[in-house]
């Protein structure tokens, strides 16, 4: 594992019990958080209002802004970037890009595909998260993370409303650190205070 | 990174492959000293290959993909690297320089965008409730889908047409740069897998009646109809090169943007209002904006969530 002194960019990506997943994860980090965040929760390919208020629902919890990305738009630290309904987000130097590329395992946005993004921008930079979800979307990226030698932080299973996310990857050997729900903001607090 | 003191060489000239990003470093490290260690810059290496691919096939087939977006080209990339079974971007290069058929593979991968009947049915919405009120006061409308890929929104938008009654009045021209996707939007066949999540759409967007009024059902495909494409001209247009070649009442450009870097998008922006009419409506992708345009401040906002924008003259 790469030190987390080289942290420049957090990804987490999270599917069936998310919604109270990411507010425990988001809730715990610092108001100083210097890092971007983006986030690829799974939902179904919804319409109109919906986005917007998963936005407002996650900033309830948060000191820090919680916002919907944007094609093109820079990244800036301690802000919380959430992937639209039904476009993929993807990460490249400094930025942020969409795409409407096909679904992947069914997924638009995909974990994969923001994880990979990640990998080749920032390589050893990344720091990503797989949270609770019943798919195994997110294994392929996390092999990427690793890959380019960055950080893989999974959620315990056992404290997971569905195991399956995080156990792929697990099982698949990617992962760096398996930490209970309420740890993983402190762990990324410290990993991103020390890259400070 | 910078070159640091007066001694340091000047770089020698810059050749621009992506669109001149301002802090792009000189391509090519200083000169190594007789003896010296070969000493690989701490660039990103795929990066160097990724420009090369692309100056590579600009150069060998006349396709720029120069200026795409980095992030989906790489990934596009990755993904025909995998189909073609090659390890590297460069002996994908070697493939494509070589090897005319992979070239056609990979420019259905980085060319074809995928799409759907009234997707964002919300838009949809607002331009009937926004928009078709104005169309009705010309005598004639015309309508250009650029970069329509597979004709999915054409169709939505015949369909649209026709129940506001003004279909007969109008031309749409439906472009896209691959003709391959095109002629898939001539045909108008679609898997019928689809047709339950289009009607979704389609009821969602203000349909008056029922999607499989529009089709006919075949072993497995939605056919439409052939009066949808009775006023809809297809043809080969590119949004790189090309130039404009009428003046529009309305341009949808949805989600095509996305994929150019903003050199690119500062261009196709100016392509679009300069075919739109006085007071010609322009329509985006839902998370495009006009940010990049030069003519951002030129525009008066018919709907914001819609990302709908009108010339005002």
């Amino acid at each position: 594992m790469s030190s987390p002194a080289d942290a420049k960019l957090v990804v987490v990506g999270t599917s069936l019990g998310g919604m109270r997943a990411l507010e425990i994860i988001l809730r715990g980090l610092g108001h100083d958080f210097p890092l971007p965040v983006c986030v690829v929760q799974h939902r179904g390919a919804d319409w109109d209002g919906q986005q917007s208020q998963l936005t407002r629902l996650l900033q309830l919890h948060c000191a820090l802004p919680v916002v919907e990305a944007g094609d093109k738009e820079p990244m800036v630290g301690g802000r919380i970037y959430l992937a639209p309904a039904d476009y993929h987000l993807l990460v490249d130097d400094g930025v942020l890009a969409l795409s409407v590329d096909g679904r992947v395992l069914h997924a638009r946005p995909s974990i994969d595909v923001l994880f990979e993004s990640a990998a080749e921008a920032y390589r050893e930079g990344v720091l990503a998260v797989l949270l609770t979800g019943a798919s195994s979307d997110g294994t392929a990226g996390a092999q990427r993370v690793k890959r380019r030698g960055g950080t893989v932080i999974a959620q315990d299973p056992r404290s997971c409303e569905s195991p399956v996310m995080p156990q792929s990857a697990i099982t698949a050997g990617v992962v760096d650190r398996v930490l209970p729900l309420e740890e993983i903001a402190p762990f990324l607090n410290v990993a991103a205070v020390t890259h400070r | 990174m910078a070159p640091e003191g007066d001694k340091t060489p000047p770089p020698p000239p810059m050749v621009v492959l992506d669109g001149g990003r301002q802090d792009e470093p000189p391509l090519t490290p200083p000169p190594r000293r007789d003896g010296e260690p070969l000493r690989p810059r701490d660039e990103e290496l795929e990066t160097i290959e990724l420009q090369l691919l692309t100056e590579a096939v600009f150069r060998r087939y006349g396709l720029d993909f120069r200026n795409y977006a980095l992030a989906s080209l790489r990934r596009r990339v990755h993904l025909a690297m995998h189909e073609e079974r090659v390890t590297t971007i460069s002996a994908l290069t070697d493939r494509l320089l070589h090897d005319p058929p992979a070239m056609e593979r990979l420019l259905l991968r980085l060319s074809i965008n995928v799409t759907a009947m009234f997707r964002d049915p919300g838009f949809f919405l607002a331009l009937r409730t926004k928009v078709v009120d104005s169309l009705r006061s010309h005598p004639f409308v015309r309508i250009w889908h650029a970069g329509c890929s597979t004709g999915e929104e054409v169709y939505s938008m015949a369909i649209l047409l026709q129940e506001e009654g003004i279909y007969d009045r109008c031309r749409i021209y439906a472009t896209d740069f691959n003709e391959v996707a095109l002629q898939r939007a001539r045909d108008g066949i679609v898997s019928l897998d689809s047709m339950q999540e289009y009607s979704t759409n389609y009821l969602r967007a203000g349909g008056h009646g029922s999607l499989s009024d529009y089709y006919t059902a075949n072993y497995g495909h939605a056919i439409f109809r052939a009066s949808l494409r009775k006023n809809v001209v297809f043809s080969q247009h590119n949004l790189v090169t090309d130039g404009s070649f009428n003046e529009f009442n309305l341009i949808l450009c949805r989600n095509v943007m996305i994929y150019f870097n903003e050199q690119l998008q500062n261009r196709v922006h100016q392509l679009l209002y300069g075919s739109l009419r006085r007071y010609g409506v322009l329509g985006l992708g839902r998370k495009e904006t006009l940010r990049g345009s030069p003519h951002m401040y030129d525009y008066e906002i018919l709907d914001d969530n819609e990302r709908l924008f009108r010339r005002p003259r």
